[in-house]
This record gives C-alpha cells, structure tokens and sequence, in this order.
C-alpha cells in the first residue's frame, strides 16, 4: 500500500501544482498510515521533493515529449510498482488528460476537482466542486484503487524538512501514434492554471486596445490575465483566456475584475477564488454580491491610480 | 468518413442550482436542459465535415427519456441518427462504457465529445472512452482538420498551446475553438421538421459498471456583504488586501 504523487514540471521545473499535489498526497499518506511516491519526467533536483513530503520519487529520464498515453502508461506502472492504492493528479491540462486514460488501465475511480482531503478513508470520500463551482459534491470511490485530483489551490503547500529517496525508473512503455508537432507557449507568463492572482477585465474596458494597462496591473501583481465571455467572443482577446461555465474555471488567492458585470455563468467559473475585488461604474452590477471588496467607479481612473499606489505598496514591501 | 457526437444532457448555464432528496440529488425541477455547451462545439465542427467532406454524424446520449428532446435538436442542427442508451448513469465511468458500446457498433472513425459537461465538470468522458476503444485521443481540443486517416488537432495546454498529429479512430475532447460562438446554429422549420423523421433509436445497456457515487451536495456558504471602498481611497483597498484579506 503507498499512496502515488505525479509531478509535473516544465521545463525540468516543478509545477506549483504539482507540488500541492504532493503536499496533498503527504497528507493522505499520513492518514492512510503509508508513504508518498512521486513519478517524475526528466525532472531537475528531484530531491527537493522532500521538502512537500515525498518520501521516495521514481524518475523517468527516457521520455521525449509530453504524450497522454505514455504518460498515463508510466503513471500505470509507477503504482503497479509501489502497491499503490491512491494516485493523486493536480487540476493542470496535462493531469486533466492524463487521469481518464490512467482510470482505465488501473480499473480506477476516479475524482477530479477535489477541494479537501478524504472525509472518510472507508469509504473513501472525497469532496469536489461539481456544476462549475455552484456546489459541492461528496463523492465516494468504490474501487481498489482510487485517482484523485486536486482543485489548484485548494490544499496549498506545506513545507516537510526531509529527504527523500530517489530511484531511476526505466519501465517499458506502451507506443502511441499521437505526436506533438509544435508547441506555442509563452514562458514569460503567469498561467491561469498556475496563478494566485488573476486580473482579469470586461466589456467596460471597451475596447482591446485600452488591455495595457491591464497588462501592467497584472505585471505588478504577478498576476495571469484573464477576460469575461463577451469580450473573448469579440476577439478583443483570445479563448484562453474567457472565464467562466464554458472557459475556464479560475481558483485562486485572488480575483480582481475590472469591467465585468458578473453574468451568472461568469460568476460560477471564479466562485472557488478566495477573495474577489470588483472594480465597476455600475453600483447594480450583480458582481457587487459575489464579491469581498468593490470600488464603485471608472475603471479609467481607478486603475491607473491602483497601479501607482501598488508600485509604491511593492516597493516598500519588497 | 463516420462521425459520432457524444451529446449531455446538462441544465442551462443560467440555471440555478438545489438538490433535494436531503440533499442526495439534484433538483431538475423548473430547469431547462440543453446540449452541453462543448458538444455543441463539436457538433457544429461535425456539420462542418458532413457538408464538406461528407461525413455522416451520428450523435448518442446516455440517459431516460428526458434527454430525447436535446437529441432531437442534435438532428434539427443536422446530425443524421441519434441513439439513446436507456441507462441511469452514476459517473463518468458508466458514462463511458455505454458510449464505448455504442461506438463499437458502429465502427466509427472520429468520435467528439465536449472536453467536460458543465454539471459535473468531471472531464473523463472522452479520455476513458479513448482508452477503452484504444482509439487515439486528445482533449482540450480547439482545432480540428482531417485529411484522408490523418488528423491535425491543436490542443490548449496551460499557457498556449500546442499542435498534434495523429491518426484516426480519434476520441476528441472539444470545447470552443473547434468553432467560434458565432458558427454554432440555431435550428431552423425546416430542421426541426426533418429531425421528426430521423431515426432515434433506443438500446438497452449491455453492462451495469460503476466506480464512484456521488453521496450528497452542498452549496457553498453564503458570502458576506461586499466591503465598497470609496474610489479616491485606493489606500484603503490595498491595506485591506494586504492587512485583513492578506492576499497581496
């Protein structure tokens, strides 16, 4: 029995997620009365690892691209290896395509947005957000084995000082007819995934060229940007970036909205951020319910002052 | 070439949303049902191949007689035959397994469904429906062209995006992208006439499989009352954020 963690990295770079995963795995571990495997692709500095928990992590180094198949092959064999009974993912696009291949090949329940460790080992119980982010869902898993994955800062990190064991891993893998051919990324960018803050902006901005100093609300903040239906539809910016019941659902520290009424459908996609800041010139926009803190004016005015104020607020917090 | 959509029943994304049953079930009284919104991405993507390269689309649900009337669209938008499997779901992985039946039947070479339903968000459809059929599989999917048995997809990952070769039988998990809001269509008389005559047929499922249950709902806590800061007091904003909600 032993409970295993699959750590993602970019780059050779752990995923923030990826090490709440692992953070969430210890403590299910700890639960469980067991130990924590993690699986890693071509990783640097897998011991570190240690630092969220792990207690042994199983290294892949013979792996070329990311690919869904191989990957959730290698998951497969990882937990065949280590007995392992649980299998934790995180919320990312890679976990999220992974989990249902991996499901499959173990026979495996599994349990995708969770927000809070088992409620219950037996039956194993698991809390997640179901109807984007309108309700909770207490889910039991009824297998063997049980997949796991985590809502993006749901359980947060928490820090072990120990080491972990690391062992390379040279299973053999399955073959896969799916090949990537090109891959446009920018890497100077906060991800939505990976981001605690988000900025994010509406139809009040009125048109994509006013985005700058969006831009550089969310560059001070290191924040990702984001953008409400209307606006992704018009083209102002791209898919990637609509929030909502039919983009992407947006879990983070904190929300700032600018210029966004709150659309119910808008409001369901951000309801697992912690804290929410609406910046609106209409008193009655329905955001004004959803949110913790407001600012009834213009956004025009009222963001290039909270730029200013923030340059000064960082630079005196550095 | 042989298309199958995947089609949810889901409520409307205006919907608000109870339970009842002490909270073991979810309430569908006085909601309104639809296609799940990216199936209907994949769909519309599908009409695209019928009328360009002559595909023929065959759409399945799974579920009771309910879900008939958002079947029945399917085929006013132009789908050809739809098929029901008559089976209460508990998970995706029923889900999946009926739909893995059907598909094996009729022997098709792509197979759309939405990335996730937008009830229970689980996102596991399509990819454990690819798995079981060994059929190849990408999800996030915002692109799709086919050429003779080789396909060409872009996926979303996080922070971009990337572009996949890969050959058919393909699962695909679609969400906006594979078409804009502004392709999706409306059914017109006509359609809705035709869908009348279309074939709807109703099987029975061949196995009864399960792996999770979902035993009760909750909503989240109501929120306190927003805090208005005056717009000249930005100072306040970020004492409070740095200070109460300690967030910045």
């Amino acid at each position: 029995m032993s409970v295993l963690v699959y750590i993602e990295s970019d780059q050779g770079n752990f995923k923030k997620a990826a090490l709440e995963a692992a953070s969430y795995g210890k403590a299910v571990a700890d639960a469980m009365g067991t130990t924590l495997t993690a699986l890693t692709f071509k990783a640097n500095d897998v011991s570190k690892l240690g630092d969220y928990g792990v207690d042994k992590v199983l290294n892949i180094d013979s792996v070329n691209d990311f690919n869904a198949k191989i990957y959730a092959d290698a998951l497969k064999k990882a937990a065949e290896k280590e007995s392992a009974t649980v299998v934790i993912l995180s919320a990312s696009a890679d976990s999220k395509y992974i989990a249902p291949i991996l499901a499959v090949g173990l026979n495996a329940g599994y349990v995708p947005n969770v927000v809070a460790t088992p409620s219950n080992l037996n039956p194993f119980t698991v809390k997640r957000t179901a109807f984007t982010n309108k309700a909770f869902c207490n889910t039991e898993i009824s297998t063997p084995i049980k997949i796991v994955g985590v809502s993006n800062n749901s359980f947060g990190l928490v820090e072990k000082n120990a080491a972990a064991q690391i062992e390379a891993f040279t299973p053999d893998l399955t073959t896969s007819s799916t090949s990537v051919t090109s891959i446009d990324k920018a890497n100077d960018k906060v991800t939505i995934a990976d981001a605690e803050v988000v900025v994010s902006a509406g139809r009040g901005l009125k048109g994509p060229e006013n985005w700058a100093m969006i831009e550089e609300l969310a560059d001070i903040l290191g924040a990702a940007t984001a953008c409400s239906k209307p606006v992704s539809d018009l083209g102002w910016r791209p898919h990637s970036e609509h929030v909502g019941q039919t983009g992407k659902p947006v879990a983070t520290n904190l929300y700032i909205a600018i210029g966004i009424s709150g659309a119910i459908q808008h409001l369901a996609g951000i309801n697992a951020s912690k804290v929410k800041v609406v910046i609106n010139t209409d008193p009655d926009a329905p955001f004004f319910k959803a949110a913790d803190y407001g600012i009834v004016g213009d956004a025009f005015e009222v963001v290039p002052k909270l730029i200013e104020k923030l340059k000064v607020f960082k630079a005196q917090n550095a | 070439m042989k298309i199958l959509v995947c089609i949810s029943h889901v409520p409307d994304t205006t919907s608000k949303i109870n339970f009842t049953e002490g909270d073991s079930k979810f309430d569908s009284n006085g909601v309104q049902f639809v296609i799940n919104p990216n199936d209907e991405f994949g769909l519309t993507r599908a009409m695209w191949f019928k009328e360009k390269q002559n595909a023929t689309i065959d759409v399945v649900s799974v579920g009771g007689p309910e879900t008939e009337p958002t079947l029945r669209k399917a085929l006013a938008i132009g789908a050809d035959a739809a098929i029901r499997v008559n089976a209460s779901t508990p998970d995706g992985y029923s889900v999946a397994t009926h739909l893995t039946e059907v598909a094996r039947r009729g022997n098709y070479d792509l197979i759309i469904a939405g990335r996730e339903s937008i009830d229970y968000n689980g996102g596991m459809v399509p990819g454990m429906l690819a798995a079981m059929l060994d059929a190849n599989f990408v999800t996030n999917c915002i692109s799709l062209e086919i050429e003779g048995t080789t396909a060409t997809a872009i996926r979303e990952i996080d922070g971009g995006k990337e572009t996949l070769s890969t050959v058919l039988p393909l699962v695909i998990g679609g969400q906006k992208g594979l078409v804009e809001e502004s392709d999706l269509r409306i059914p017109n008389m006509r359609g809705i006439m035709m869908a009348r005559k279309k074939p709807l047929t109703v099987v029975e499922p061949e196995s009864n499989n399960s792996a999770t249950n979902s035993v009760s709902f909750e909503k989240p806590e109501p929120r306190g009352a927003v805090k208005l800061v005056e717009a000249d007091n930005i100072d306040e904003l970020i004492n409070l954020l740095h200070n109460e909600a300690k967030v910045i």
